[in-house]
């Protein structure tokens, strides 16, 4: 066990980098981060059309989720391995491919969680804040987005946690991220894949305990602050 | 002061789908008066009230504010918006703003006022609703009564030269109808040009100038308050009025 660490810790963590790409667990982090930044601003550019008075936003994004929500994140990833080439005339490298099927698939996912938070507020709000005068955007910015996003805060963490371990999915179109990586060394160890793979689930483990434990600290503290809509009626 | 009404209905209707809300309401206010609006519930009082600042559609007539029709297709329905106060049954505080914030929003976001100067404005509003000490404070930390005066303080915060009550003491404690109630008699006193749905009677004989009495989604009766308590003209106004005085009367029949 010890030889496997000291023989191969290297090779997990970056992949053939400096020989050859950059790989393995650094290469998921990066694809992680990276797919959760792109994700949550198409998820919230989605939810927002989701809830939106005009048919000719609404109608296309409603039915562009319910394609994606009704297909698995696999099918999604060969869409966009072997579809997007034959319509742009040239292939894409697996990490933007990637990429942009996680993005496309969590935003679809995040996007009913935005539309949900945005729908589960008193209809008084909206109102409230569009009788003072505030336009639907600054309405939507400083009074319904704020409380709806905190209170979906559970949902959209979970859905990003998701994110990082569909990651690994990026092995069946060769992404040499760390589950391609684990498996390779698996190929050249042959006698130790328990070990090995075991040190792949405390990996993601660590990864996405991570990112839960900061969301609950967040919340802990958000939730300092009164939120519930507050009229004791 | 000009001559022309603050609000004028022409022959307004409007239906949720085949129930006819308001029956062809023409109307008018005068700048400076005070106008109670009272009727039995599902009457049409609040689709009344909340179609003068655009909150509910209408499908047919036109309301005019200060002479602009505020029921066209216009663009600057929020520009028209921020001069007309209204204040809701259920608060509609924002949750996650303390009471100073929730004061300063429109103000600083509409009016484009600085932050210093919005405070001032909100902290005499606040310190003349008697909340000044609870500045800080958040909706969920406020009584019902509290939370009715500042979501008042918001509305004033935006200096309208009009502004909307829908049954503002209906949601609240009997011990806190006072407290509410106070503050809006003094908006009244001040010349401010009130329109308010409300049940409170008592309210309504001391400080309107005139009681419109709404049912089945049309304005039945217009009168002083005088006259309206002592000899309502229209039987279901009559009707009305014996209800609320004797509760129990309409179980015995």
């Amino acid at each position: 066990m010890i030889d496997l660490l000291q023989n191969y810790w290297l090779y997990f963590l970056l992949g053939q980098y400096p020989e050859g790409p950059l790989g393995g667990l650094t290469l998921t982090i990066l694809l992680s981060v990276s797919a959760l930044l792109l994700a949550s601003p198409v998820g919230l550019l989605l939810g927002l059309a989701r809830v939106s008075q005009h048919r000719a936003l609404r109608w296309p994004v409603t039915a562009l989720i319910f394609v994606v929500r009704g297909s698995p994140l696999l099918m999604v990833i060969f869409w966009a391995y072997f579809f997007l080439p034959s319509v742009t005339g040239q292939q894409t490298d697996q990490f933007p491919t990637m990429l942009i099927a996680l993005a496309i698939f969590n935003g679809a996912y995040l996007a009913e969680i935005v539309r949900a938070g945005i729908q589960a507020l008193p209809r008084g709000q909206m109102e409230s804040a569009r009788a003072l005068g505030l336009s639907y955007t600054t309405a939507m910015r400083r009074v319904i987005l704020p409380q709806a996003l905190r209170n979906s805060l559970p949902s959209l963490v979970n859905q990003l946690v998701t994110t990082i371990k569909e990651t690994s999915l990026g092995y069946i179109i060769g992404l040499a991220e760390v589950s391609f990586i684990a498996s390779q060394i698996n190929i050249q160890v042959l006698t130790m894949p328990v070990q090995v793979y075991g040190v792949l689930a405390l990996t993601y483990f660590v990864l996405c305990f991570g990112l839960s434990r900061i969301a609950y600290a967040l919340e802990r503290r958000l939730a300092r602050r009164p939120i519930s809509s507050g009229a004791p009626v | 002061m000009s001559e022309l009404p603050i609000v004028e209905f022409r022959a307004v209707n409007k239906w949720y789908g085949r129930y006819h809300a308001l029956v062809d309401v023409s109307e008018t206010v005068q700048r400076g008066e005070v106008v109670v609006v009272c009727g039995p519930s599902g009457s049409g009082k609040s689709t009344f009230i909340r179609t003068i600042n655009r909150l509910e559609p209408i499908d047919s007539g036109t309301i005019l504010l200060d002479g602009r029709d505020i029921h066209r297709a216009v663009s600057d329905v929020d520009e028209f918006r921020s001069g007309i106060g209204f204040v809701f049954q259920q608060f509609n505080l924002f949750p996650h703003l303390n009471v100073l914030d929730n004061c300063m929003l429109a103000p600083m976001s509409v009016r484009k006022l600085g932050a210093a100067e919005a405070k001032d404005r909100v902290m005499t509003l606040l310190d003349r609703v008697g909340l000044a000490h609870k500045a800080t404070a958040f909706p969920a930390e406020l009584s019902g009564g509290q939370q009715q005066r500042v979501a008042i303080a918001r509305a004033l915060a935006m200096e309208p030269p009009l502004i909307l009550f829908d049954e503002p003491t209906s949601a609240l404690d009997p011990e806190m109808v006072g407290e509410v109630l106070t503050v809006i008699r003094d908006l009244a006193h001040r010349g401010m040009t009130l329109i308010c749905v409300t049940h409170e009677m008592g309210f309504a004989r001391e400080v309107a100038d005139r009681i419109l009495f709404m049912d089945h989604g049309a304005v039945l009766e217009r009168a002083t308050p005088s006259e309206f308590f002592r000899q309502p003209a229209h039987p279901r106004a009559r009707q009305f009025l014996a209800d609320i005085r004797s509760p129990f009367a309409p179980a015995m029949r």
